[in-house]
């Protein structure tokens, strides 16, 4: 469903992405993981059109992503996307939140898009916050309403950016038990993210990048057993002592 | 020090002065405070467009309208505005325009500057990571900017926006270049008329400063109210 192919970028001079290839499947879960400054964010961030690029070419869904002609909110309105800073509208209620995108690039009715956000909010378990702005929230909770949020547009695939590496310890479950939920109802998802129980419990393949490049891309029970790559051995010596 | 001092001058006048003259004060800061934070708006978005075509001429704009004295303006506008009217309605000779319609078009204008520059901080105060959230739901331009970057920028704005409106309120005393009867150009008839200038002028300066004081105090109670909880 997503296909990258030769991914390349550029910020000025400073190569940032390099020759980078995968795909994922339809209801398949892909995590990528590497250190910080290994082009994760961006990568996905190309996916959806947020950032552009120089070389190489994206599709999803058969839509290529870097062609000018491409309708790029069209496109962007089918593929959910959860930030690292959740991103919610903090001058808008939070069923406010759920309900602008609905009404403005779907062009559902209000009631329709209510029913749709308060039905969202029960199944990530805040359908008593609806009222309230985000602000009032706490950082895993204004999270959850993030991906209720992009949920609400019934994305084809869903776009996750670090979503765990800004809340306090004690949150982090409550959104990965959420992601966890959507993996298993077959979502297609791809994940920036450090959680290696995650990668570990849902995740088909993980891809593993440094220095802009993509060193291993292996399904998740042979990257966590015998990770090919010296790069890929030292990341995960370091990030699993803990 | 008062004694030969007569304020009942001041009782007699003050239907005249309020009834016609504040209330083109007023008038005219309100209106021009609306036209310019539209078109401040505008041009705050043409600087921020990162097209050549639009920011180049946005940001001449701006510059010259903060580098010309402004009494020089209302001076030029009054006798400009008819003929641009005319040019613009193809009709054969200058267009009446009245000293008030003058006078908002002149307001109006140079405020814009500076209203596009508050406008400006306020839309960079806005995280690109809200404007990257908003197209990453699907959300064109139009929508991004009129939803989500706006109606933040505006809010985070408000306190700096009416204390430039307070800052109009009392330029507006500047039409009296063009002879218009604006409060303080009341204040002076009257005063002119009954030899009364010490009385007239006190009494006109002690109004300015209430007023302004008074919405000073209103705009940090507001700032309070509206501040978006984060």
């Amino acid at each position: 469903m997503i296909e990258i192919v030769g991914l390349g970028k550029w910020y000025g001079p400073t190569r940032v992405l390099t020759n980078c290839s995968t795909q994922v499947g339809k209801g398949e879960v892909v995590v990528v993981c590497g250190p910080s400054g290994s082009g994760k964010s961006t990568l996905i961030k190309c996916v959806n059109g947020l950032e552009p690029f120089q070389e190489g070419r994206i599709s999803v869904d058969g839509v290529s992503v870097g062609d000018p002609k491409t309708d790029l909110p069209k496109l962007r309105a089918r593929i959910g996307m959860v930030f690292q800073h959740f991103e919610l509208f903090p001058h808008l209620s939070v069923i406010r939140n759920l309900t602008l995108p609905q009404i403005k690039v779907l062009h559902r009715s209000a009631d329709e898009a209510k029913e749709k956000g308060k039905r969202l909010l029960e199944r990530v378990g805040l359908a008593a916050h609806a009222n309230k702005f985000p602000g009032q929230l706490s950082g895993g909770q204004q999270q959850r309403v993030a991906i209720a949020r992009a949920l609400a547009m019934e994305p084809i695939a869903m776009l996750f950016d670090e979503p765990t590496s800004a809340l306090d310890p004690e949150m982090i479950q409550e959104v990965l038990d959420v992601m966890v939920a959507l993996a298993r109802e077959g979502m297609t998802m791809i994940v920036v993210t450090h959680e290696m129980g995650f990668a570990r419990k849902v995740a088909h393949r993980v891809v593993f990048m440094d220095e802009g490049e993509i060193v291993e891309d292996a399904p998740t029970a042979d990257f966590f057993v015998k990770p090919r790559s010296e790069r890929a051995r030292l990341f995960l010596s370091k990030i699993l002592q803990h | 020090m008062f004694s030969n001092f007569d304020f009942d001058v001041i009782i007699r006048s003050l239907p005249y002065l309020f009834y016609q003259g504040m209330t083109f004060t007023l008038l005219l800061t309100a209106l021009a405070t609306l036209g310019g934070i539209i078109l401040g708006t505008l041009l705050a978005l043409m600087r921020l467009s990162g097209f050549a075509l639009l920011t180049v001429p946005a940001a001449a704009y701006v510059n010259l309208m903060r580098s010309v004295p402004f009494v020089l303006m209302i001076f030029w506008f009054y006798f400009l505005v008819p003929y641009i009217g005319q040019w613009v309605t193809f009709s054969p000779r200058p267009m009446q325009v009245g000293a008030f319609a003058s006078c908002l078009v002149t307001f109006t204008l140079f405020e814009a500057a500076f209203f596009c520059e508050i406008m400006r901080a306020g839309i960079q105060s806005i995280s690109r990571g809200q404007v990257a959230a908003a197209q990453a739901l699907g959300m064109t331009y139009p929508t991004v900017m009129s939803y989500v970057v706006l109606p933040q920028a505006f809010r985070n704005m408000v306190p700096v926006l009416l204390t430039q409106t307070i800052v109009l309120f009392q330029d507006t005393s500047l039409v009296y270049v063009i002879s218009v009867t604006d409060f303080l150009g009341a204040a002076s008839k009257v005063a002119q008329r009954d030899g009364r200038l010490v009385e007239m002028y006190l009494f006109a300066a002690l109004v300015y400063f209430v007023i302004s004081l008074a919405a000073s105090g209103a705009v940090g109670l507001l700032r309070r109210h509206i501040a978006i909880i984060r």
